[in-house]
């Protein structure tokens, strides 16, 4: 499995904003570097780093980087959880490392970071992601309508925009893809986070290509190879309910039996 | 080192750049080179909304929204872009639905629209609503459209591939090139990531859509990838920038962060309060308190805390009150900002005022275009083939103060009017223009000069410099002498930066190199930027220079245009104004001239900014 549980952060009663309080943190994290004297094997680095109260997992590895390992890579842009650059595997489980607090993950023990699983890693914690994207892409992510467009907007009433308001949330991040075990024994499952982006067409009224779209997904590789281990809701940073989403996507391919 | 051909390069893939690939693609064979995934860009970091005036709530129409976008920018807009802007916003917002985007609606199932600072109607009498939006992810929402629609229509992209130089067939650094004289712009080098390559791609028409600079401050709303690349390599090939003193500071960001808690808070009724809980925007602004343009709300914030009515340990932050709204209704309409708060500071917006404090967010200046989206070489002539649109690009459509939720609607407005453009002229080239013979020659140097130092100053200390200075020199206050100390500081790094190395001496993926070489780009939008604003001795929008406070119209009312020159060149350029915009900053190597373009005005009389 994949969850490891951690205590939780010992409660340390809220630092007033602006107050600093500093500790120190060790993260082991997974080095691969192919041009390195390891060559293609995987190592352990470990560092210390002193951290303040509210500081997140990326500002570590910026201290590493900056500080002491420039050569650590790894992606990030927009630092505060809506890019999906930096989904990381950090003490066993996946999250974003600009949205996880070191407090919140224990750092009285060395943290670990590894990249994330079932993708193929091209250096330290950057995976190559054009697999999921492949996947994403073959789901087709784009309203399908026939006929004339309408000349102003599309009426849709704010209960019909609400029926897909959670699947619109994915940033693309991969926490969820690469959390699913089925995914990890088979790259060619779609994964999690290409039925949520079919999810959200297939239940926007505006559109008309879900029966496309159910096809593919009943495919073999599709989404009757998910096992609703759950792991993929637990990841995902944006708080979608994931394994909800893949359940309503059978149920539709179920009722509307092609 | 590789080669491609393409009708059309688009340099960058955030909205700006989609939105204009679009247009292109089913034109011209069209590729999209970009340095990260493309809905990784920091369009998907938008949070408010996107003005049109589509009258779906309230009575509302286009004229207001130009006369607010003019009013809004202190009058340094240029006012036929400004009014293209909102006459186009309606189509450009319908476009996206469209394509799938998922505003929110009214009852009556059309898109719903909210309140956003300085969008009034009937000329300033009440705010209005006019931002179109998807709860408090418009921008993401609007990325992943775009997105969407690319692959739809099977655009190409290159990407986690970073453009590193522009080529064009004139040298505009040295040369004299006299007015009229055709300039054309070839193609782009660009490096890539995974392996280190260089690749050449020569194209008949380029879109520059590489975004903003805010990363020359420490306190910003910005993605640590937006380093100014754009301006940066335009700049550096002798193209001016016009009106960098001009940068946006949000008011509300995330206290000691930066990062962003939208405008769409206060539309949607929050009050900033200072230590002694007064909602102090009433002083400032009496009619329309905290939904003031962002340049007054950030002033009147940091003057709060100057006068030691901030709140906090520290008193260094103001506060920003949600909690008189109904949680259900922050649920619906802020559900990801009121997260932010608790994921970053432990508060819970619901019971809690948030600590917030201006954040750098915006760039209003950057390479100068016209309405088409051709990028200008001086104050009117254009190079050909060569266009931009969206953060990088100033059309001006924002003057001195862009208005929260245009931009968004810049970047759909202008990125489909580059694309276009930049797809019709593609089409009437017959051959692409000849590559100088090493194209490649001066970015090859630049990283292995880079990468070969053996050693020297680390990246980041350079950065933290940087970036230190300019949030304490040239932020919401400004004066002669603070201005002063940064530029000195700014020379002082330039020279620190050629003694900088980096550790991966490696070709994959090395993100140490690239951060080392953004830091060169970040370091020239800082020395533009501080130069400009030490020229204009006035305060307007979001520049404010303590020792002049009042705008300045009889001298300053012109676009600055800021030129890098070798030291050899004449010091007036194009635009020179004797005693007003005549500044020459000698940097050794080179200088920095200044010149100026008029202000296009058309209805609108410039009149005192009050709200
Ligand atoms: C937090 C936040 C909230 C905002 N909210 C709003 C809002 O509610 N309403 C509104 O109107 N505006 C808002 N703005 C402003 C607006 O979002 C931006 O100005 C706008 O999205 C910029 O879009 P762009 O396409 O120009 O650039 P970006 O989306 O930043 O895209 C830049 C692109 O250029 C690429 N690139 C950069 N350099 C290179 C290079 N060297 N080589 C190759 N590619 C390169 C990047 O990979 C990226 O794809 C907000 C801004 C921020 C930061
Ligand atoms: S569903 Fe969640 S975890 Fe999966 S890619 Fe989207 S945002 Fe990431
Ligand atoms: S850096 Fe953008 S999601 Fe973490």
């Amino acid at each position: 499995m994949t969850a490891v549980l951690e205590n939780p952060a010992t409660e340390s009663p809220k630092p007033e904003a602006g107050a600093v309080s500093t500790f120190d943190v060790t993260l082991r994290v997974r080095r691969y570097n192919p041009e390195s004297e390891h060559g293609e094997e995987s190592v352990w680095d470990e560092f210390t780093v002193t951290a303040h109260g509210t500081d997140r997992v990326l500002d570590a590895l910026h201290k590493i980087k900056w500080e002491q390992d420039g050569s650590l890579t790894f992606r990030r842009s927009c630092a505060h959880g809506v890019c999906g650059s930096d989904a990381m595997r950090i003490n066993g489980r996946n999250r974003l490392a600009c949205k996880t607090l070191l407090k919140d993950v224990n750092p009285d023990k060395p943290i670990t970071v590894e990249p994330i699983k079932g993708l193929p890693v091209i250096k330290d914690l950057v995976v190559d992601m054009e697999p999921f994207f492949a996947s994403y892409r073959e789901i087709m992510p784009f309203l399908i309508t026939s006929g004339n467009e309408p000349s102003r907007e599309r009426l849709q009433s704010a209960e019909d925009r609400e029926r897909f308001d959670d699947t619109t949330k994915c940033i693309l991040c991969a926490a969820c893809t690469s959390s699913c075990p089925v995914f990890w024994t088979d790259g060619q499952y779609f994964g999690p986070a290409a039925i949520v982006n079919a999810h959200r067409f297939i239940f926007d009224s505006r559109d008309e290509g879900a029966t496309q779209r159910l096809e593919i997904l009943n495919d073999k590789e599709g989404v009757w190879r998910c096992r609703t281990t759950f792991n993929c809701t637990e990841a995902c940073p944006r708080g979608i309910e994931v394994t909800k989403a893949i359940q309503e996507v059978k149920r539709a391919m179920i009722t509307r039996a092609f | 080192m590789q080669t491609h051909q393409y009708d059309v390069v688009i340099v960058g893939a955030g909205g700006a750049g989609m939105r204009a690939a679009l247009e292109a693609s089913g034109e011209a064979r069209t590729a999209v080179i970009s340095k990260l995934y493309p809905t990784r860009s920091h369009t998907g970091a938008a949070q408010g909304g996107m003005a049109a005036a589509l009258a779906n709530v309230e009575e509302d129409n286009w004229e207001w929204h130009t006369f607010d976008t003019v009013k809004g920018g202190d009058y340094l807009v240029d006012q036929d872009a400004a009014e293209i802007l909102a006459k186009e916003a309606i189509d450009s917002v319908l476009d996206l639905e469209k394509m799938g985007l998922p505003f929110n609606r009214t009852p009556e199932g059309r898109i719903d629209q909210r309140r956003f600072g300085g969008h009034t109607r009937e000329h300033g009498q009440a705010a209005v609503r006019r931002a179109c939006y998807a709860a408090d992810r418009t921008g993401h929402m609007i990325l992943q459209t775009l997105y969407q629609n690319c692959v739809k229509q099977d655009v190409e992209f290159y990407n986690e591939f970073y453009v590193l130089d522009l080529i064009t067939d004139h040298d505009l650094t040295t040369e004299d090139i006299e007015d009229g004289a055709e300039v054309n712009a070839t193609g782009v080098v660009a490096y890539d990531l995974a392996s280190g390559e260089i690749h050449v791609f020569q194209a008949k028409a380029i879109i520059f859509a590489t975004g903003g600079a805010g990363k020359i401050f420490k306190t910003t709303s910005n993605a640590h990838t937006l380093t100014g690349d754009g301006m940066a390599l335009a700049y550096r090939r002798g193209l001016p920038l016009e009106d960098m003193e001009f940068f946006q500071f949000h008011p509300t960001g995330l206290a000691g962060l930066g990062i962003l808690l939208s405008e769409a808070a206060r539309g949607e009724g929050g009050i900033l309060r200072n230590s002694e809980g007064e909602r102090f925007m009433e002083r400032y602004a009496p009619t329309i308190k905290d939904l003031a343009p962002r340049d007054i709300v950030a002033r009147s914030m940091a003057n709060e805390v100057r006068e030691g009515r901030g709140a906090g340990p520290n008193k260094d932050y103001v506060l920003l009150d949600l909690t008189h709204l109904e949680p259900a209704h922050i649920d619906a309409k802020l559900p990801d900002i009121t997260e932010f708060a608790r994921t970053y500071l432990g508060i819970e917006p619901y019971t809690e005022p948030v600590p917030v404090y201006p954040t750098a967010h915006y760039a209003m200046g950057g390479v100068p275009t016209n309405v088409a989206g051709e990028v200008l070489r001086d104050s009117h002539n254009v190079v050909k083939g060569l266009y931009a649109a969206g953060e990088v690009a100033c059309v001006s459509v924002h003057g001195s103060n862009r208005l929260g939720t245009n931009s968004l609607l810049d970047i759909n407005v202008f990125g489909k009017r580059a694309g276009r453009s930049a797809a019709a002229y593609a089409k009437t080239v017959e051959r692409h223009p000849d590559l100088p013979e090493h194209p490649t020659a001066r970015v090859e140097a630049q990283l292995s000069e880079m990468r070969d130092r053996p050693e020297g100053e680390r990246v980041a200390d350079v950065r933290r410099a940087l970036q230190e200075t300019m949030d304490a020199n040239a932020q919401v206050f400004r004066t002669g002498e603070s201005l002063n100390e940064a530029l000195a500081d700014i020379r002082e790094l330039q020279k620190r930066y050629r003694n900088v190395s980096v550790q991966d001496k490696g070709k994959l993926f090395n993100t140490d190199l690239l951060e080392a070489i953004e830091l060169g780009f970040l370091l020239d939008i800082a020395e533009v930027t501080v130069v400009a604003a030490l020229n204009r001795k006035e305060s307007r929008g979001g520049h404010y220079r303590e020792d002049f406070p009042n705008r300045d119209d009889a001298n300053y009312m012109l676009h600055t245009m800021a030129y890098r020159r070798p030291t050899s060149a004449p010091d007036a350029g194009d635009g020179h104004v004797p005693g007003y915009f005549d500044h020459v900053e000698d940097f050794g190597d080179y200088k920095v001239v200044l010149g100026s373009k008029p202000v296009t005005q058309t209805r609108y009389e410039p009149m005192e900014r009050k709200y």
